[in-house]
């Protein structure tokens, strides 16, 4: 460790140290995942509406053929992973803590692994900015770090800010995740094709690549892979706990701190995962759309822990009994990273494309306990990245005053669960704050709802005073005729009845 | 005794000629409560709160003999606004132990009458005379006019569904 | 000068009508839950115990005194300071109709106010010139925004704490009130000089 290294250590003011478990899989080459007996493929795997499924049960798909389009502004498609039938578009269980299902359509391969005709691309790097992010969107490029927001749409943001600057996320600061390691290992120059197509999409002149100093591998392979272009520099991040967090990383690498609330567009970067870097080099490159994903399966009951590349909708039972299954009693499994990961309620849930890990943790690496009251002892504070304060507003959450939670901040707190990770009386800290930015959403929603049901009733007398005031026109209009006809009729007999003579009759009628 | 009455009327002469000179020169229009109130309100007229549509209800709000949270459709979120507005506390447990509900329509023995979407206040009803009707689940506030006016009962309110878009963190156990 | 500001600090914090003396303990029990108001009734409060202890003083040396009625002193303060809060009410509805809505139903509790009336009571027992006797009233009602104020903050940070389902509430604010008393006999010892 340099004297600069140690100054940055030092300079830190925030993050946490969890045991890395990285060697469990670090020298574990991706390795293919054959595959499984069916795929689930959910349609919203990504933030923004979800897909809308363009085949039908029973349909023969081949491999990259579209199966659910993007619907609106931020959304992403799906394609199928393989050839094979689609058995059923239905609800089914997804990687979520809540244990409900979702709408996914299932595919079941049936082994030939046929494709469509991709159009390939030999010089990406000759198209259009705005080409290269709409080839990035028909893929179903996502951010495979675990945020899952469109990488299209990020690309787009250059065209509303200038961009200087692309940051690629190489931190990987969860402990047991080690695909995005691999993957700078394995094919540094797949990462570097595809970081240069982004800063051309987005505008942006320099890229900076950060990488955690626990990883030194992957970093001399991106440092060689980077050498021949001088717009990209390579550099070292302390390895601590949330490094890899867009507004810390930005704020380490370019000194400029995100707004509260805002975008780091706004200050002119745009960070994207090493993953994703990789994945738009491959999808522009060969125009085969985002299909498959490395995946780190690790954790003490793992039989034999690796790196995966899985095709997304595998089981991640699948998954599992691919690595020899487990052989502990499992405490919890979770999907991502240990920290920011999802608790999955089963196994019989598919990998998606956000699933950077599938862990299988015994109660040791679990952790947990009975939480013991708060002694102020300021540890979370002192972790806390936003510099919050997450024992006040526990205790604010905790008196039900969730508003008086976010007056301190609570919008702000990116959940990296470093206070939780940290309290010493295991004050389940993040979980106050999921459950309060929840009950804050939904009142949200509920004022919405208020909202809109005042426009329904206002739509709703409208419609009432119009239908009836049509009512009324109508029957005025009949009776008008009516006694128009009844005038008629005795003008006419009148004028008979007078001179008979026929011409006024006719006139008059 | 004379001088005290009499000192003791003056002063209080004086001191009610300051306060009524004051009453005239400070005098400001009450506020209007009511109807501030009842923008607050769904206005969707539907008396589960036991009034006579909103306007009864802010009127009761108003006058302070009707608790906050009588608003089945505007949930705690409008309780807690109202109780802003009115200066007083809200005790909203008793809110809480509501669930929100929507109208569901049993379709087997919907007979197509259409008194349930005449009568309901948001239009949530869709259906046609002598076809089955259905509830928009987006509009539907669960005022519970419908169920009560099906003549077959096949229109009765459940609990909102739970979705992975209003699924939320259950409160954590106090330490 | 100094004499002044002694005169203000000892009435303030030594003399303090709320923690020393006891007096105005309705509002300082019933208005202090939240800050806001409590800074708003303090406020109020200054107002009614200036004006009050003004008037006071007029009325004791220019009627009371002179006519030897001494008896009507408790009656006639009462009604001069009833109708100084009817005024500052119908004042304050004009002028900052937000303070007259969070102070809502404890305005005219200021009243019944015993430190208001006790100041002006105070005032007459120490015998003080009408300039001593304004000054007595500011400084009182200073001490007693400041300990609202106080007690007020203490009793929001309380909502957060997890007190004992036997101590919550009203035991736990009154321990709190003692504990705050203890602390301002610390100044009964200061020479002020």
């Amino acid at each position: 460790m340099g004297f600069r290294d140690l100054m940055d250590e030092v300079k830190l003011r925030w993050g946490v140290h969890p045991a890395g478990h990285k060697a469990l899989t670090s020298e574990c080459a991706i390795e293919c995942m054959p595959l499984p007996e069916r795929l689930t493929l959910p349609l919203a795997q990504h933030i923004g509406a979800p897909a809308r499924p363009v085949v039908t049960p029973g349909q023969r798909v081949l491999r990259g053929q579209l199966l659910a389009e993007a619907v609106g502004a931020v959304s992403s498609p799906v394609h199928a992973p393989s050839s094979g039938r689609i058995v059923d578009i239905g609800d089914y269980p997804v990687a979520h803590p809540s244990g409900l299902t979702a709408a996914a359509i299932v595919l079941k391969p049936d082994g030939l692994d046929e494709a469509v005709d991709f159009a390939d691309c030999d010089d990406p790097h000759g198209l259009e900015p705005a080409e290269i992010a709409r080839r990035v969107a028909a893929g179903g490029v996502v951010g495979l770090g675990g945020a899952t927001f469109p990488a299209a749409v990020k690309l787009g943001l250059g065209r509303r800010n200038p961009v200087q600057t692309l940051l690629l996320n190489g931190g990987e600061c969860e402990p047991y995740l080690t695909c995005d390691d691999r993957t700078m290992r394995e094919r540094p120059e797949a990462v570097i094709d595809g970081a240069r197509l982004m800063a051309r999409a987005l505008g942006a002149e320099a890229i900076v690549i950060g990488i955690e100093r626990n990883k030194p591998a992957a970093m001399v392979a991106m440092q060689s892979a980077a050498a021949a272009h001088p717009e990209i520099s390579v550099r070292g991040l302390p390895a601590r706990y949330p490094m890899g967090s867009e507004k810390q990383l930005v704020h380490f690498l370019t000194a400029v701190e995100v707004p509260a609330g805002g975008l780091s567009a706004e200050v002119g970067v745009v960070v994207h995962n090493v993953g994703t870097a990789a994945e738009i080099s491959r999808v522009l490159r060969t125009g085969e759309p985002l299909t498959h994903r490395a995946v780190t399966v690790s954790g003490a009951a793992i039989a034999r822990p690796t790196n995966l590349r899985v095709a997304i909708g595998t089981a991640v039972s699948a998954v599992i009994a691919h690595c020899g299954g487990v052989r502990r009693d499992v405490a919890r499994y979770v999907m991502g990273g240990p920290m920011m990961g999802m608790l999955l309620p089963g196994t019989e849930v598919p990998v998606v494309k956000g699933s950077s890990g599938v862990l299988a943790l015994v109660a040791d690496e679990a952790g947990g306990g009975e939480a013991s009251p708060c002694i102020r002892c300021t540890r979370c504070a002192g972790v806390c990245p936003i510099g919050l304060l997450p024992f006040e507003m526990a205790a604010r959450i905790r008196a039900g005053k969730s508003e008086a939670a976010v007056d301190i901040g609570l919008k702000d707190c990116i959940g990296c669960g470093s206070c939780a990770y940290t309290c010493p009386a295991k004050i389940p800290l993040s979980h106050y704050f999921s459950f309060a930015k929840g009950s804050l959403a939904a009142a949200e929603r509920a004022r919405l709802k208020n909202e809109s049901i005042g426009k329904l009733t206002a739509a709703r007398s409208a419609r009432l005073e119009r239908e009836a005031q049509e009512k009324a026109e109508a029957a005025a209009r009949r009776k008008a005729e009516r006694e128009a006809a009844k005038r008629d009729a005795a003008r006419a007999v009148a004028a008979e009845a007078a001179a008979g003579r026929p011409q006024d009759s006719q006139v008059s009628a | 005794m004379l001088i005290a009455v009499t000192s003791l009327t003056l002063i209080a002469g004086c001191l009610g000629l300051i306060l009524g000179f004051a009453a005239r020169r400070f005098h400001v229009e009450p506020p209007e409560t009511v109807s501030e109130i009842e923008a607050m309100l769904p206005g969707s007229q539907c008396g589960q709160c036991g009034f006579p549509g909103c306007g009864g209800a802010a009127a009761a709000l108003a006058e302070g003999s009707a608790p906050v949270t009588l608003c089945p459709p505007g949930g705690p979120a409008l309780a807690r606004a109202l109780a802003e507005k009115l200066g007083v506390a809200a005790d909203l447990g008793a809110m809480a132990e509501h669930e929100p509900t929507i109208a569901t329509v049993r379709e087997e023995i919907c007979i197509g009458c259409t008194k349930c979407f005449k009568e309901c206040p948001t239009d949530a009803i869709q259906g046609a005379m002598k076809q089955i009707h259905s509830v928009m689940k987006e509009a539907c506030t669960g005022c519970g006019k419908c169920a009560d006016i099906c003549p077959t009962e096949a229109v009765s309110l459940v609990p909102l569904p739970t979705t992975l878009g209003n699924w939320r963190w259950r409160a954590p156990a106090c330490a | 000068m100094s004499e002044f500001l002694v005169l203000l600090l000892t009435t303030a914090l030594v003399n303090n009508v709320v923690l020393v003396k006891f007096l105005g303990l309705c509002p300082f029990l019933g208005v202090s839950k939240k800050l806001d108001a409590a800074i708003g009734m303090g406020l109020a409060t200054t107002f009614v115990l200036t004006l009050a202890s003004a008037a006071s003083w007029m009325l004791e040396q220019w009627l009371l005194q002179p006519f030897g009625l001494g008896y009507l002193r408790i009656v006639s303060f009462i009604l001069v300071i009833a109708a100084a809060v009817q005024f500052v009410e119908l004042a304050m509805r004009k002028f900052s109709p937000e303070l007259h809505q969070v102070l809502g139903i404890y305005l005219p509790l200021i009243t019944t106010n015993c430190a208001v009336l006790g100041v002006a009571l105070l005032n007459v027992q120490e015998g003080s010139d009408f300039l001593h006797a304004l000054l007595y009233g500011v400084g009182s009602a200073a001490g007693f925004t400041l300990v609202m104020a106080m007690f007020a903050g203490v009793r929001e940070r309380l909502e957060l704490a997890t007190v004992p389902a036997s101590f919550a509430g009203a035991p736990i604010a009154l321990v709190t009130a003692g504990l705050l008393s203890l602390a301002f006999m610390g100044f009964s010892g200061l020479r002020l000089d």
